[in-house]
């Protein structure tokens, strides 16, 4: 028997404490929000931060991406199936949301929806999974949502990951916005954010 | 009809999430108006459908709202819609601008400062700059696409051609961190300065036209203008007769029919806390 674990027992007000969570994090960018997401359990290696997160913005409006070792677990995708309605796609291209767990391995931005000169909004948000923030060696911030400068840096990163960063940028206002999400906590870098480079 | 039989913060959830995926959206392109798919609400358009949306997508039980038409607490508008949220969302309303999380507004920028954990929202009736300039969708959609600015600078300079000054005196279009053009709804050109830099994030819903738009804390927000016509954020060369301040922005109110009138400030928060200060 097919068996599904729950999502929240108060949806409306733990959907709406993820997004406002989610609002901050890209509202100013590089920042770490607190995610509440204890209570759920979602099918491993699904994190309860991005599970919390799917479950606050997808639904059938939604076509949704999931990495390889995402799609590898079938249970994953009836969890996301049933609880959000979301369709799951395997055309990068096309996802309004990209759910990676495998950080360092994840493809090219170019894979995604970029948006168009018109309709910039038409691009795919990527939901990244991290172990954590703060760990490694600190990219420097500056944009908008961003006084001054903010120092931020997640963990595991592809390796290549500021000079995407830089080319996301530079699409702009194309490009796709990232998302990172530990079990209870995320941050995120818009398009609109700006590296800088040590000199 | 009773209020538990609506859902917290009126709209149901699918709403609120179409909604907030806009929000995330216009967050990440400050000043981009990014089409959303406005739902009716139980007051006309052009009472602040757009506005009272997005309040209702981002609202919590832990928020304090304020919200102000003209600046003023008390007047139909502003009482209706904080009514509204009371009564189908429970969340506390207040009238004092430092102890609100979120402010719906109509027309105005409080002149207390605004704070990093507060949320600015405006009503806003016509979303696009260049709508009076180029009536086609196609086309404004386009000048957006390319960054062609040009005719809303042939517009302010017409109007110094013709009256030897920037006549534009509010919805004063302002460039969104140096990309895009954006309305900054029919607030008063004073109010401009205070949309630079601002600790608050800046949300804005327009549900007639079904557009929101953001611009993010700190994100540099300019006045568009001349070198040898530079923005000015105009104000009556007068002070509140009530509580006699002279630096913030005056309603003219007629007191009778022989040509009596008075200035007050369009803040009512910020007229009644400086006259409970006073000795």
């Amino acid at each position: 028997m097919l068996v599904i674990a729950p999502a929240f027992a108060d949806p409306v007000s733990a959907n709406q404490a993820t997004f406002r969570a989610v609002m901050d994090a890209f509202a100013r960018p590089g920042s770490v929000r607190a995610l509440t997401a204890a209570e759920l359990a979602p099918p491993p290696p699904l994190s309860r931060g991005a599970a919390a997160v799917a479950l606050a913005l997808l639904d059938y409006e939604t076509p949704v991406w999931l990495d390889t070792r995402l799609a590898a677990e079938r249970s994953i995708a009836d969890w996301l199936r049933f609880h959000t309605g979301a369709p799951l796609i395997v055309e990068p291209g096309r996802a309004a949301f990209a759910f990676i767990d495998d950080a360092a391995r994840m493809p090219p931005f170019e894979a995604f929806s970029l948006g168009s000169e018109e309709y910039p909004d038409r691009s795919t948000t990527l939901v990244i999974r991290v172990d954590g923030f703060g760990t490694t060696a600190p990219l420097t911030l500056t944009g908008p949502g961003i006084a001054g400068r903010r120092e931020f840096s997640f963990a595991p990163a592809p390796a290549d990951f500021p000079a995407r960063l830089i080319a996301n940028r530079a699409l702009f206002p194309r490009g796709v916005d990232l998302l990172f999400v530990a079990d209870e906590a995320a941050a995120a870098l818009p398009r609109s954010t700006r590296l800088i480079e040590r000199a | 009809m009773n209020a538990p039989a609506y859902n917290f913060a009126y709209l149901d959830e699918q709403t609120k999430r179409m909604i907030r995926r806009a929000i995330l959206k216009g967050i990440a392109i400050p000043g981009y108006q990014v089409p959303f798919a406005s739902r009716e609400m139980p007051m006309p358009y052009g009472w602040g459908t757009g506005g009272v949306q997005v309040t209702a997508a981002i609202l919590g039980p832990g928020d304090t709202l304020k919200v102000i038409d003209q600046g003023a607490d008390d007047t139909t508008n502003a009482v209706s819609i904080r009514q509204l949220f009371a009564k189908t969302a429970g969340v506390c309303t207040t009238t004092h601008t430092a102890e609100a999380t979120v402010i719906q507004t109509r027309h105005r920028i409080p002149e207390t400062k605004l704070g990093e954990d507060q949320v600015l929202v405006y009503q806003v009736p016509i979303p696009e700059p260049l709508r009076f300039l180029e009536p086609r969708e196609t086309e404004t959609r386009q000048m957006h696409a390319h960054a062609d600015y040009g005719l809303m600078h042939v517009k302010l300079y017409e109007d110094i051609a013709r009256h030897g000054h920037i006549s534009t005196s509010y919805a004063y279009p302002v460039k969104v961190d140096g990309r895009y053009v954006m309305d900054p709804s029919p607030t008063p050109k004073f109010d401009n300065p205070k949309m630079n830099d601002c600790a608050a994030l800046q949300l804005f819903g327009a549900g007639r036209e079904k557009r929101i738009y953001a611009i993010p804390p700190h994100t540099t927000v300019v006045s568009l203008d001349f070198e040898d016509h530079p923005f000015e954020a105009s104000r009556t060369q007068a002070s509140c007769e009530l509580c006699g301040a002279d630096d913030s922005y005056l309603d003219e109110v007629i007191t009778d029919d022989r040509g009596g009138r008075m200035f007050v400030c369009s803040d009512t928060d910020y007229c009644e806390a400086r006259r409970e200060a006073r000795p």
